[in-house]
């Protein structure tokens, strides 16, 4: 069995001491709560957490991220499960700030390999800049692609001409950026 | 010869197994039977495409069961899918291998609008924008009676071209058609614009007064 949140916190500390660790609540209450871990002790944290013998975290099973605009970060969550004592999840957290100069973290794909391909994601839709990782590519948009577009902040291109039946914010933005609106909907509208 | 072959004679010389027709008949009624699609799918319409080309539905019916796994030998592309902005210049590059005269379906919501997905930043809003489409099915996906009415309309379009006008075989078209770049934010550019026009603003009516209506 997993230990409560905050035992685990305990655990944790006892062997990187240095780590700044952090139990974040989590909304819905059915919901797992997480442990928010510092991006300089992130690495050491992981590698206890899959290696400890009463955890044996072996298996990543899934690696996000998630875009705080207003607070002005992003979350890399890791989803943590033991195939080997059969218990999980563990959510592992680790946050860096949305500037894309600034927002790195380390790449746990040395302690779990099957994040490789879930860290290029988050790479490729966040911006997120995994160090140390194998090899950080685009894995869903084209090499020459420059946005991320799951960044809160992103502006799709724009191409609302296509727009059969414009409508909310898309129709506010093809008056704005000088769209057109189609014959049909005008007459409908008549 | 010239001229209509008489009814009469034509019946006649049936009788006696002879069968007078056009060449351009003969010819035609060759290709239509034997449409060989490009064996590609995109996504779950593909899962449609499979189910009308094996034994419940059986495509085979309309001579149009031979996938090709090669563009070289396919005469028809079904574009079965959402033709995402990363796969586009594959999908455009496909139909420019494919040998003259050759026939795209755009099959299901995605492959004529981008369908539930063009609002996305990575889909293409129709393959309309880069290929000539000669049959549009709806649907989402749509059923493998659908496809079957698609091969069976694009039959009758094949029945009524006539050597002179089959865009493939006049010289004077282009031959292929131009293979997006991908861009940094788009695919550049963002439709073939011979092929493709935006719907045109109403002349009456600006943007600005729908949106004061209610």
């Amino acid at each position: 069995m997993i230990p409560a949140i905050e035992q685990l916190r305990e655990l944790v500390l006892a062997t990187v001491p240095g780590a700044k660790l952090e139990i974040v609540p989590s909304t819905p209450a059915a919901a797992q709560p997480a442990l928010l871990v510092d991006r300089e002790n992130a690495l050491a944290v992981a590698q206890f957490l899959k290696h400890d013998v009463t955890l044996l975290l072996d298996s990543c099973s899934c690696v996000t991220a998630v875009d705080y605009l207003k607070q002005g970060h992003i979350e890399i969550v890791y989803h943590l499960y033991s195939v080997a004592l059969k218990h999980g999840p563990v959510v592992l957290k680790v946050r860096a700030p949305r500037e894309l100069s600034q927002c790195y973290v380390p790449s746990l794909t040395v302690v779990w390999r099957g994040c490789e391909y879930q860290e290029r994601e988050a790479f490729d839709l966040y911006g997120v800049k995994f160090e140390g990782h194998p090899d950080l590519r685009r894995i869903l948009m084209w090499d020459g692609f420059v946005d991320h577009p799951m960044r809160r902040d992103y502006v799709p291109p724009m191409d609302y001409e296509w727009e059969p039946t414009p409508h909310g914010e898309t129709l506010a933005r093809a008056k704005q950026e000088g769209g057109v609106v189609p014959p049909s909907v005008l007459e409908g509208k008549k | 010869m010239s001229g209509p072959v008489d009814e009469g004679l034509k019946s006649e010389l049936q009788k006696q197994g002879v069968f007078v027709v056009p060449v351009e008949w003969l010819y035609n009624w060759g290709r239509r039977s034997s449409i060989w699609p490009l064996q590609f799918g995109l996504a779950c319409c593909a899962i449609e495409m499979i189910a009308a080309a094996a034994a419940r539905y059986d495509l085979a019916r309309f001579g149009a069961e031979v996938f090709r796994a090669t563009p070289r030998q396919a005469d028809l592309m079904i574009v079965a899918g959402t033709v995402t902005k990363k796969m586009a210049p594959q999908v455009v590059r496909l139909y420019n291998q494919m040998p003259e005269p050759k026939y795209v379906i755009a099959m299901g919501a995605c492959a004529i609008s981008g369908g539930p997905f063009k609002d996305g930043y990575n889909v293409l809003k129709g393959v309309d924008r880069f290929v000539p489409v000669d049959v549009h099915i709806p649907g989402c996906p749509p059923r493998p009676e659908a496809l079957i009415h698609a091969i069976m309309t694009l039959q009758e379009k094949i029945t009524g071209q006539k050597f002179t006008d089959v865009p493939g075989y006049d010289k004077a078209l282009p031959a292929e058609f131009p293979i997006p770049e991908q861009g940094a934010h788009d695919l550049v550019p963002t439709a073939n614009r011979e092929l493709w026009q935006p719907p045109k603003e109403h002349p009456d009516v600006t943007i600005a007064e729908v949106l004061k209506k209610p």
